[in-house]
């Protein structure tokens, strides 16, 4: 699985409550929700995003609430990607099981800047920053969450291992 | 080697004799909890699945807490689909208004979490049980959709951190204090994916609010779960609530912690969290002359019995200042109607306070006390992120109830000591 696109950057502790207010909560139409996606942080974000970029962000992105709202805010708008130095555990479950590609590395989140652009690659954990001709490593998922993303969520993986 | 108490629960409910952080497993639950918020979700993956049943119906419980008494038509439509699920279902543990209270308040009130347990729930707060001694902790929903279809979820096995905390706290120092001091200490992401197990000889004087309160706020230092070691309180506590069987995990003399703290709790004092994180705190002698606009008594975090009665106790007889609005929420009937008849509730609304039914409101900036841009909060809620009670540039001040009473009373921020 490969992703391309230009960065989106953000700083440590992006909590879920900028990602998607609470005040959106009562819904959880995806469309809605990618449409106020990020917009306490980077009012602009909904305008500006195009399919296929990357939100790179540096320690404990998606901290707060468990809202699932807020990954599937994400992914909705399109972007393929999250590279962060560290996630919150409860994000990085539910990006994981909502099957929205995400990747942990310190290198890439301090070495790169709004604008950038950007290739991944996941099962190898390699991030290229085309801008700065940089390369690099993060960890690439364990085989039971690949398995996970490639089935594109938790819920495909129940259906297809019936012994669940 | 030596396991800790978080990892002994997680090897036995999946069946380990041993289980080594990193390590991934699939372990049976004993509770699937969720919201008014994060079960609608959850509903639309279950369907996904293929299944057409709950594992148990027995063992799963939905509270719609957050945006109810229905807030408003989008939040009728949600309760209304969450309710006939239940229903369908044959979901036991499905709380209505008028039954309902907050979350993390009800659970083990009505004795539906035990020490053992393992638990998930659709809610980050969900840490809040291990104050009983059970492994819980807060998922997605379409980890509940996983959990209610199968009775089954995958765990990454935790490193822990060792809190040992010793002595009586200092006078005005509540779980609060003590939950927002460490926070402080170790950051917002201080225990990231870790357990944060606590224990020593302070725990003796701690009363299960007390604990509920530093559990449930585990969360907001990155942890997976908060777990309290089991003693007679617990045990006094689970017998009046719960008739479940349960089981008592004590960490292994070997156990192995990332980090080991040690907490004089005699030398704390009460704690304010600033804006814009849980972690940037400041004692109540370093906070200089802060105006508040709105005082919030309530939540998962302290809207129980004991909470109501320290503000009570500081409010009774007085005014709150003019021009404050001071809001209260209990957290569950049963609170409430306790409250009543102990005067609670009569002494806090001739200060001048008001009594909500309970729900989450403005805690999450839901409903029921919303800030307009500029405004200030002092509140006993958990998280103090920018636009959670309302405008992103309103502030909040994460406190304790006696904190948020005296300054309730002032009009800023004020130690309880001084009113
Ligand atoms: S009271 Fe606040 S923190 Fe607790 S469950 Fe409700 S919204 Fe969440």
């Amino acid at each position: 699985m490969k992703a391309k696109g230009r960065v989106f950057k953000y700083k440590d502790n992006v909590d879920t409550d900028v990602i998607i207010p609470a005040r959106y909560l009562n819904t959880f139409d995806p469309q809605e929700l990618a449409a106020h996606c990020l917009e306490d942080l980077d009012p602009e974000f909904s305008q500006r995003v195009q399919a296929g970029d990357i939100i790179v962000a540096g320690k404990n992105f998606g901290c707060g609430s468990s809202r699932e709202h807020a990954p599937l805010a994400i992914k909705t708008a399109k972007v393929s990607c999250v590279i962060a130095a560290t996630f919150a555990r409860i994000f990085y479950r539910n990006a994981i099981n909502i099957g929205l590609p995400i990747l942990e590395s310190p290198e890439a989140a301090a070495g790169t800047e709004a604008g950038d652009e950007l290739e991944v690659d996941f099962d190898q954990g390699k991030i290229v920053n085309l801008t700065k001709g940089q390369v690099f490593q993060a960890q690439p998922f364990p085989e039971f969450m690949q398995k996970i993303m490639a089935a594109e969520g938790l819920i495909n993986h129940i259906k297809a291992e019936s012994k669940w | 080697m030596g396991m800790t108490m978080s990892q002994k629960i997680l090897a036995a409910h999946a069946g380990k004799g041993e289980v080594r952080p990193g390590e991934l497993l699939e372990a049976n639950l004993d509770l699937v909890l969720g919201n008014d918020v994060t079960t609608p979700v959850a509903i639309n993956e279950f369907h996904k699945t293929g299944y057409t049943q709950v594992f148990d119906g027995e063992k799963i419980a939905i509270v719609p807490d957050h945006f109810t008494p229905n807030k408003d038509l989008k939040a009728a439509e949600q309760c209304k689909m969450v309710r006939e699920f239940a229903h369908q279902m044959g979901i036991a543990n499905y709380f209505e208004v008028g039954a309902m209270g907050i979350e993390h308040c009800l659970i083990p009130e009505q004795g539906l979490a035990v020490p053992g347990d393992l638990i998930i729930g659709a809610d980050s707060h969900t840490c809040t049980y291990g104050a009983l001694g059970a492994f819980s902790t807060g998922v997605g929903s379409t980890d509940m959709a996983a959990g209610m279809a199968t009775g089954r979820l995958w765990f990454k096995v935790p490193s822990a951190l060792k809190f040992v905390l010793k002595n009586q706290p200092a006078p005005w120092v509540s779980g609060k204090d003590i939950i927002l001091h460490i926070i402080g200490q170790i950051g917002v992401d201080g225990a990231l994916y870790k357990s944060m197990e606590f224990m020593g000889d302070g725990l003796a004087h701690l009363s299960m609010d007390d604990r509920f309160t530093i559990a449930n706020m585990a969360i907001e230092a990155g942890a997976k779960n908060g777990i309290f070691m089991v003693d007679a309180k617990t045990i006094a506590y689970v017998k009046e609530h719960s008739t479940k069987a349960y089981r008592i995990y004590e960490p292994d003399a070997d156990a192995v912690y990332d980090e080991e703290y040690e907490l004089d709790l005699s030398t704390l004092r009460p704690t304010v969290a600033f804006p814009h994180l849980p972690a940037n705190t400041k004692t109540i002698d370093e906070v200089e002359d802060i105006q508040i606009d709105q005082v919030v008594i309530g939540s998962c975090t302290n809207g129980r019995l004991s909470d109501l009665r320290t503000a009570a106790g500081i409010l009774k007889g007085k005014k709150v200042k003019k021009g404050v609005r001071v809001l209260v929420f209990p957290g569950t009937q049963r609170i409430y109607l306790q409250a009543l008849r102990e005067g609670i509730i009569e002494d806090l609304v001739t200060a001048g306070a008001v009594v909500s039914t309970p729900t989450c409101g403005p805690c999450l900036g839901g409903h029921m006390g919303i800030l307009a841009r500029g405004e200030r909060a002092v509140s006993t809620t958990n998280r103090n992120f920018v636009g959670r009670m309302g405008h992103p540039e309103s502030e909040v001040y994460l406190a304790s109830p006696a904190v948020a009473a005296a300054s309730a009373l002032t009009g800023k921020i004020t130690d309880p000591a001084q009113v």
